[in-house]
């Protein structure tokens, strides 16, 4: 009975066969009927922020939402103070290097609205890439959300390491995991290769 | 004023008096990692924690193996609580190469679940009773996960390292006759852990020790984004297994645990009280559960995906909300797994609790937030 594993595609498409017409390309994106709960949450983003945000996807208790790194301090504060998210599960580091880009993706989730409990708003921006990085000091930068989540600290320290995305504004961009002397890539990068393989 | 104190008690300026400390990365009481604390005489003034001496990389080692071929290195962050740490990739694993679980491996999956929680927290009780100088409380919990630990052998074949839940269900049927011996072992080992109240929880010496220690606030437990047992011994009301039910656990009457002290005292008992709740938990389940019928979706040996797609799965385990998140391109591997685990977000509190101690009561505080090194750096 895993609630994500049915996804309202298998139901929406028998009755979407009257109208395949305009969405051909991408039939998977376009389901019917979205569930009601998470399509309001995108709404009211949409509603406020126009084409500064991009619904990624709308699906049972997940919805995710893509900015550009000039816009996400103000999603976040929309999403903290009207939606009442109240804290970061975690956050991650995506390489894209075909893109040029890493992705950071924020997993945010809800303590105190209680019909959020089930939800988790997933809010991803994109730096840009440099094939030969010095962290810190190239433009891999975004800035920091810690002073909107403060849980958001030692996931982004862990990020700036792993990745090289320096955050602006984040009081202790220092190393978290690795050791202070590495010298190496950032190690979750893509062209950071393990030996021997 | 310095002038007329005897020589040696004359007061020094507060940035002579300041010394600084590393507890760790070897100290039995600190764990595989450091924690460098400044100190004004007994009083913690700073403290920053530095995870990282067992960073194994598994996130990286994830993104060159296959969806199946991932299962045997990612439980290993947590090897006694291996069943929690695999579930939320194993349930993301299954919606992205779109296969359906067969329901009698769901609630085998909920009692191995149920029991590697206990398992997991019984060896943290017995560290945090050897931590407070408290042996009897070191012995007694070492001994009695046995009893659990001959179940899931009886089921894996291994005592810890499980890797029984994979894509599909779990590895194999639950032996002939098990439902009984398992009854008898958890009713036994739920008779046990209630005596340890009286040796242990109603000791006051383990009162006068934790109670009103390292007490973290409701709002507080909520900014830091702590979770499990930290969050609910500050009284949220948070458990992933009613709040958001993964398997059939929405079929299973579960009861969540919440104290309002947020004290260290509060934080040593709710993953107590879990337990007992954990055990309830598998009565329930062996009751519920199909008697016969598949465990297992069998699956190719490089099973293809669906297509590219991004999922995040959460578990509740032994020490809080367990995420996962993938993201697959469409290939026989992930392009990226990420684990978020309760360890590395409870580790934010650790200074915030600290900052004002004495260093006395540093073991106190620091195991009481169900902190397991080897899974904050993974």
């Amino acid at each position: 009975m895993s609630s994500d594993s049915e996804k309202p595609v298998v139901e929406a498409k028998p009755e979407e066969k009257p109208t395949p017409a305009k969405p051909t390309a991408k039939p998977e994106e376009k389901p019917v009927e979205l569930p009601a709960f998470e399509k309001g949450i995108s709404d009211k983003l949409v509603e406020k922020f126009g084409d500064k945000v991009e619904v990624d996807f709308v699906k049972d208790d997940r919805v995710g939402i893509k900015t550009s790194k000039e816009n996400v301090h103000d999603v976040a504060q929309f999403i903290r103070d009207d939606l009442h998210y109240d804290h970061a599960e975690s956050v991650t580091g995506v390489d894209y290097p075909a893109d040029n880009e890493i992705e950071v993706v924020y997993h945010l989730g809800s303590y105190t609205e209680s019909s959020l409990a089930r939800q988790v708003l997933t809010l991803s921006t994109r730096a840009p890439r440099e094939s030969n990085p010095i962290p810190g000091q190239d433009s891999t930068k975004l800035p920091s959300l810690r002073d909107i989540f403060y849980s958001v600290e030692f996931g982004e320290r862990e990020v700036f390491e792993m990745l090289g995305v320096y955050f602006d504004g984040h009081p202790d961009n220092r190393r978290l995991l690795l050791p202070e002397d590495w010298a190496d890539l950032p190690p979750l990068r893509k062209d950071f290769a393990i030996k021997g393989r | 004023m310095t002038d007329i104190m005897p020589p040696g008690l004359a007061l020094k300026k507060v940035d002579e008096r300041i010394m600084t400390l590393n507890v760790g990365p070897q100290h039995p009481g600190s764990g595989h990692m450091r924690i460098v604390v400044q100190i004004d005489g007994d009083y913690i003034v700073a403290c920053d924690p530095d995870p990282g001496y067992v960073h194994r990389g598994e996130e990286k080692m994830a993104e060159y193996r296959n969806y199946i071929t991932n299962v045997p290195h990612l439980e290993r962050p947590v090897i006694h609580d291996s069943c929690n740490v695999l579930y939320p990739y194993v349930l993301g694993a299954e919606e992205i190469l779109g296969i359906e679980v067969p329901e009698r491996a769901k609630y085998v999956r909920v009692i191995c679940s149920e029991l590697n929680r206990c398992i997991y927290t019984m060896y943290w009780l017995a560290i945090y009773g050897i931590f407070l100088g408290h042996s009897t409380m070191f012995m007694w919990p070492a001994g009695d996960r046995e009893l659990l630990i001959d179940l899931m052998e009886k089921v894996s074949g291994a005592r810890v390292t499980h890797a029984h839940f994979i894509p599909g269900g779990v590895r194999n049927d639950l032996p002939a006759n098990f439902e009984d011996v398992c009854l008898r072992q958890v009713n036994y080992f739920e008779k046990r852990i209630k005596e340890y109240a009286a040796v242990f929880y109603d000791n006051p010496i383990l009162i006068s020790r934790t109670q009103d220690t390292g007490v973290l606030s409701r709002e507080n437990a909520i900014r830091y984004g702590t979770t499990g047992s930290v969050l609910r011994a500050s009284g949220v009301d948070y458990d992933l297994r009613v709040k958001a039910p993964y398997d059939v656990y929405d079929e299973l009457d579960v009861h969540t645990n919440v104290m309002k002290e947020g004290d260290s005292y509060a934080r040593s008992k709710v993953p107590w009280l879990d337990m007992m709740e954990s055990c309830n938990i598998i009565r329930q389940a062996l009751q519920k559960m199909p008697k016969s019928g598949s465990v297992r979706t069998k699956l190719k040996p490089n099973p293809k995906t669906k297509g590219p797609a991004t999922v995040y799965k959460r578990v509740e385990s032994g020490r809080g909300s367990l995420g996962c998140y993938i993201v697959s391109d469409g290939k026989t591997e992930p392009y990226r797994v990420k684990m978020s685990v309760p360890s590395f977000r409870n580790l934010l509190a650790m200074p915030n609790l600290l900052i004002g101690e004495k260093l006395g009561n540093m073991p106190s505080v620091y195991w009481s937030l169900n902190y397991w090194p080897v899974e904050a750096d993974r």
